[in-house]
């Protein structure tokens, strides 16, 4: 029957099959060079040209000797390569009475990053999950106080907080700092995790609950399994907010147990001697390279997470 | 205390979210090893009052009682229900396996009691192959035989349905009714099935109970609702291709009633009244498209002409619309002999196959 109707087909439209052999077929062909792709990767490339130049400044004059750095061709390759820059900015450069280097500060800021990030991102996602999923009297309430929280200006608070660290015998210590950063770090974290848990369906918990499984069963083996993507945003947020800071680091610990910001600031604010442009550039890359090496590490992963979501299931 | 013999009982149940009050006094009995499907339009709170049996909604006042135990203030656990989700709801970070064994884990099980029950409930719901794969490894409806199974391997009295076959294409889902159907038939426990779909409720229910507004219109067994419904909104609600309305008034003519509709009187002799017998007055007169006949040889009580506007075929039959005076009308015709548009057809319908409804209550005459 088919095969009828095939042959007569082919048949009556003999001529025609001739002449559209010749006619366009199959997919349309791209040209490499079109216009539109010039302007776009044009484009792309002077904005990651715009951003890379002063990395590539930093890196450049770290590996240079202060000679050749006086020459003033900040642009230029450095001709004799060193590396002694990056020796003296992380075991050796002074601050204040210590002179051994960033690796102080290093070891400090990992002491509160860790704790902070993993305190805050706890107590956060437990939060955001019992808003969003069990709404116990007086939620939308203690959620509107929370958020109103992360309008205020962090300033406001720097003097109370001291008070109370004092009061509670935490201040100077890096324990009060990693508190600081805990609260401050509540209320984004939790509207986060509620917008997060809020989009996880509903029939889910409820199936939970069918199964019998209470408030700490359903968060640990439904909602965390479930929502690594979140988790991993959290700790980027986290890790380079707690990182990267520099006010409550200053204003929280003493100069012993000053974090790396703080520390880099004191390296290169020095006012005494020679500018060390070399040891400057490299220590400040230094500090920069945690948040960095979690992004790159962390990115990947977060891109799979939010693939793995996307999969109906 | 519930009767003997029920399973799930409904007493005084009510719902309010603020003002809005979602359910309305309710009350439901379910005899034990009842199907019985609660069927209505989105909103109408069909799928609430599943989730305050299960126990998913505190509710505002009233009782439940499943197997003549007061559950009222039950969590979900205890009830002694099973439930069954529209999205499947399974654990997608756990096998089939783990997401049949969760319930089990969490109620410490010994575990071979638990590979035993998960071993019967593969066996009966044919999904041993799967028991270690994930759900996102499954078709939709393997996904919704692993949901069944869940409920299944919690080996209780009372299995709760909420729309469990709305996600899935038109042929899968009759496949799954059927084997719903059957599962019922097998294991004769009590199933209360939520769903908008009237044939899922023909086809599976015992009683079904027509919902609106958070209060059961009617609760009957599917015949008698679909040829005694109570009000218009269940005649309208219940049926597909839906009951035609013809809007008349009621009056005395003669040794019997007549409904006069336009020009046309329609005599009501034989018309099952009920127990208040016919009133004068406006009336709408509700028929179901197969109770008319085109172009047919006996003689009708009520009989008409009319001009044929649009012909729907529907495969076995065909729907032929026409209008009587100024009323559009359906009639479900064999499709052999389905006229053409434009044809004058001869309308004949019988009165007593009807449903007369008062105009201004919309119930039942």
């Amino acid at each position: 029957m088919s095969n009828v109707g095939a042959l007569n087909a082919a048949a009556a439209s003999f001529d025609a099959v001739a002449r559209d052999a010749v006619g366009p077929r199959g997919a349309r062909p791209r040209k490499t060079f079109s216009r539109r792709n010039v302007f776009l990767y044009g484009a792309l490339a002077l904005a990651a040209l715009y951003y890379l130049l002063p990395l590539y400044v930093m890196v450049v004059t770290s590996l240079k000797g202060m000679p050749e750095i006086r020459l003033g061709n900040i642009f230029s390759p450095p001709v004799e390569i060193t590396f002694e820059p990056w020796a003296k900015a992380w075991a050796t450069a002074c601050t204040g009475l210590n002179c051994d280097g960033l690796s102080r500060g290093f070891w400090n800021s990992v002491r509160i990053t860790v704790p902070s990030v993993i305190a805050s991102i706890a107590v956060a996602s437990v939060n955001g999950y019992a808003l969003a999923n069990w709404r116990f009297k007086g939620a939308d309430t203690f959620f509107t106080i929370l958020i109103v929280g992360a309008f205020i200006p962090y300033q406001v608070m720097i003097y109370p907080l001291v008070i109370v660290l004092r009061e509670i015998g935490l201040y100077g210590s890096l324990w009060g700092l990693v508190i600081v950063h805990s609260i401050f770090g509540m209320p984004i974290l939790t509207l986060l995790f509620r917008n997060y848990f809020a989009s996880v369906p509903e029939e889910l918990f409820k199936a939970a609950r069918v199964d019998g499984a209470g408030f700490w069963g359903i968060y640990f083996k439904i909602m965390m399994p479930m929502s690594l993507p979140i988790f991993v945003v959290a700790v980027i947020i986290q890790v380079t907010g707690i990182w990267n800071d520099f006010l409550f680091g200053v204003i929280y610990t003493r100069p012993e147990s000053y974090p790396m910001t703080v520390q880099l600031n004191n390296i290169v604010n020095t006012t005494m001697g020679v500018k060390e442009y070399n040891v400057n550039m490299a220590a400040t890359i230094l500090t920069g390279l945690v948040p960095l090496v979690i992004y790159f590490l962390s990115g990947k992963l977060f891109v799979r997470g939010i693939a793995a979501g996307a999969v109906k299931g | 205390m519930a009767a003997l013999g029920t399973s799930v009982s409904v007493r005084d149940l009510s719902l309010e979210f603020g003002a809005v009050k979602v359910l309305k006094s309710l009350n439901l009995d379910v005899a034990d090893g009842e199907f019985l499907v609660l069927l209505g339009p989105s909103g109408c709170g069909k799928s609430t009052l599943l989730n305050c049996i299960a126990g998913l909604l505190d509710i505002s006042d009233g009782q439940i009682f499943i197997k003549g135990k007061n559950v009222t203030w039950e969590e979900p656990k205890d009830r002694g229900i099973g439930m069954v989700f529209q999205s499947y709801a399974l654990y997608p970070q756990m096998s089939v396996k783990g997401n049949l064994s969760f319930g089990l884990k969490n109620a410490r099980l010994p575990r071979d009691e638990i590979e035993r029950r998960i071993e019967r409930t593969a066996k009966i719901l044919q999904i041993g192959p799967l028991l270690d794969r994930k759900p996102s490894q499954l078709s939709g409806g393997q996904r919704q035989r692993v949901a069944i199974g869940r409920a299944l391997v919690r080996d209780v009295d009372v299995f709760l349905f909420d729309e469990p076959l709305s996600n899935l294409d038109a042929k899968l889902r009759s496949e799954l009714r059927v084997e719903i159907k059957r599962l019922h038939q097998t294991l004769e426990n009590t199933m209360i099935y939520v769903t908008h779909d009237q044939i899922e409720a023909m086809t599976l229910a015992d009683r079904i109970a027509v919902m609106r507004n958070g209060m059961i219109q009617q609760l009957d067994r599917p015949q008698a609702i679909y040829n005694r419904p109570v009000n218009r909104y269940v005649a309208g609600f219940i049926g597909s291709p839906g009951m035609n309305f013809l809007e008349g008034i009621v009056e005395a003519g003669g040794e019997a009633p007549r409904l006069r509709v336009g020009d046309l009187a329609m005599p009501l002799d034989g018309y099952p009244f009920d127990a208040a017998g016919f009133k004068h007055g406006p009336a709408v007169l509700g028929i179901r498209p197969e109770h008319v006949a085109l172009n047919a040889s006996e003689n009708w009580p009520v009989s008409a002409q009319g001009v044929v506007e649009v012909v729907e075929p529907m495969g076995s039959d065909t729907l032929v619309w026409t209008r009587l005076g100024a009323a559009p009308l359906s009639a479900r015709v064999p499709s052999e002999r389905a006229p053409d548009v434009g044809d004058r057809v001869g309308i004949g319908f019988d009165p007593r196959q009807a449903s007369l409804f008062d105009a201004a209550s919309d119930m039942r005459l």
